[in-house]
């Protein structure tokens, strides 16, 4: 089983297909040696030996972004790795974001889920390519993943990429897919102490979008309290307040994204 | 739940190493693991019983080394020890911690026969 991207005996879907098996990685190494003392043991002394093998548990995945990151650099294509609990509006705001941005940039959407392509049906609803990946029993993607559906979408130079990563504040945080930043969207209809309950996510993010913001007259929710809590967990990330509903504040988002493709040119 | 998936890639480790060093059982995994790294030890342990089942690990002992958190302050200099991800600066009270040690996820060596 090739368990870091998800191939073999995972459930994992891309665009209905089982995934091929991936080869493994060519670029890994790693130091392995007996150590020079045998190490005794109850049952059979003379048998055992330590191997010190050193190896980080996620470098796999860690190669697998760096090919994905290799891939993003040599088309100066902007890739964001947008992450939220479920229900956060990822999925309407790429859609609202689509239809605002379209002209600016080409645009491709790499869709997260456990089950269903209903997400990537409301992107392709836009025009724009969508390519579902089903993690089964998966909480997160990884970059194995991501690098199976690349080949599956054809990517022209300088395009923007979101990968709307599963629901899910905690797992995702952890694996690298190769992207530019992880973007997080928090929306007003849940607590503003997530940043504190969930800080790897909002650590790991470049960005935060508070989404919802329409609802604020509705809802008790303190802006300037989540605020301070975001930045407590991450002095410098960036904060953008809208609604992918209402629009407001979407112009704040497309210049962020503007400036960040921007950067991903001229680097 | 990531700890499965970071249990297979333990998994995967050790039968990566099996091939280049010989060995076709396993009696221990050390592991270290940050404080502020995001494995859960006792999840990774249970996750760690469940995805070895029926592998040349089945059985091992998993024994987890807890690294301590450390951070630097990025306005003052000052060392300061964490116990999670972020924090304020004792010394000048800045929120700006630099993690310097304690988010490893490690495969620190294996007991085999």
């Amino acid at each position: 089983m090739c368990t870091t991207c998800g191939c073999g005996n995972h459930e994992v879907l891309i665009e209905g297909r089982r995934v091929p098996k991936r080869p493994v990685h060519g670029a890994l190494s790693y130091r392995t040696h007996a150590a020079p003392a045998a190490h005794t043991h109850m049952v059979e002394p003379a048998q055992s030996r330590i191997i010190q093998v050193e190896r980080d548990i996620l470098a796999k995945n860690d190669a697998f972004a760096a090919d994905n990151r290799a891939f993003f650099a040599e088309r100066n294509i902007l890739a964001l790795n947008l992450v939220s609990s479920p229900g956060s509006g990822k999925t309407t705001l790429l859609v609202r974001t689509i239809e605002a941005h379209r002209g600016q940039a080409t645009m491709a959407v790499i869709e997260g889920d456990q089950q269903t392509d209903n997400d990537a049906e409301r992107i392709r609803a836009t025009g724009v390519p969508a390519i579902q990946i089903n993690t089964g029993k998966g909480c997160h993607l990884d970059a194995g993943m991501v690098g199976h559906a690349l080949q599956r979408l054809t990517l022209p130079e300088a395009s923007l990429l979101f990968i709307e990563n599963v629901g899910n504040l905690v797992c995702p945080a952890a694996f690298d897919l190769g992207e530019a930043a992880k973007v997080v969207v928090l929306s007003v209809t849940e607590g503003e102490d997530k940043p504190l309950k969930y800080p790897d996510m909002f650590r790991a993010a470049r960005l935060m979008l508070l989404n919802k913001c329409d609802l604020l007259p509705y809802l008790n929710f303190d802006v300037a309290q989540a605020i301070a809590y975001a930045r407590r967990v991450n002095p410098d990330i960036e904060i953008i307040q809208l609604s992918a509903s209402s629009g407001v504040g979407m112009d704040d988002w497309l210049a962020w994204l503007a400036r960040a493709q921007q950067a991903v040119t001229v680097a | 739940m990531h700890e499965m998936s970071l249990a297979e890639s333990v998994l995967q480790i050790i039968e990566e190493s099996a091939r280049t060093q010989n060995f076709q059982r396993v009696r221990t995994v050390v592991l270290e693991i940050g404080a502020l790294s995001a494995v859960e030890p006792d999840a990774m342990r249970f996750c760690f019983d469940a995805v070895t089942r029926g592998s040349m690990a089945e059985g091992a002992l998993l024994e987890i080394i807890e690294m301590p958190g450390e951070g630097r302050c990025m306005a003052c200099g000052m060392a300061v020890a964490m116990q999670e991800q972020y924090g304020l600066c004792p010394e000048c009270g800045s929120p700006r911690l630099q993690i310097v040690a304690g988010n490893q996820m490690r495969v620190k060596d294996l007991e085999v026969e």
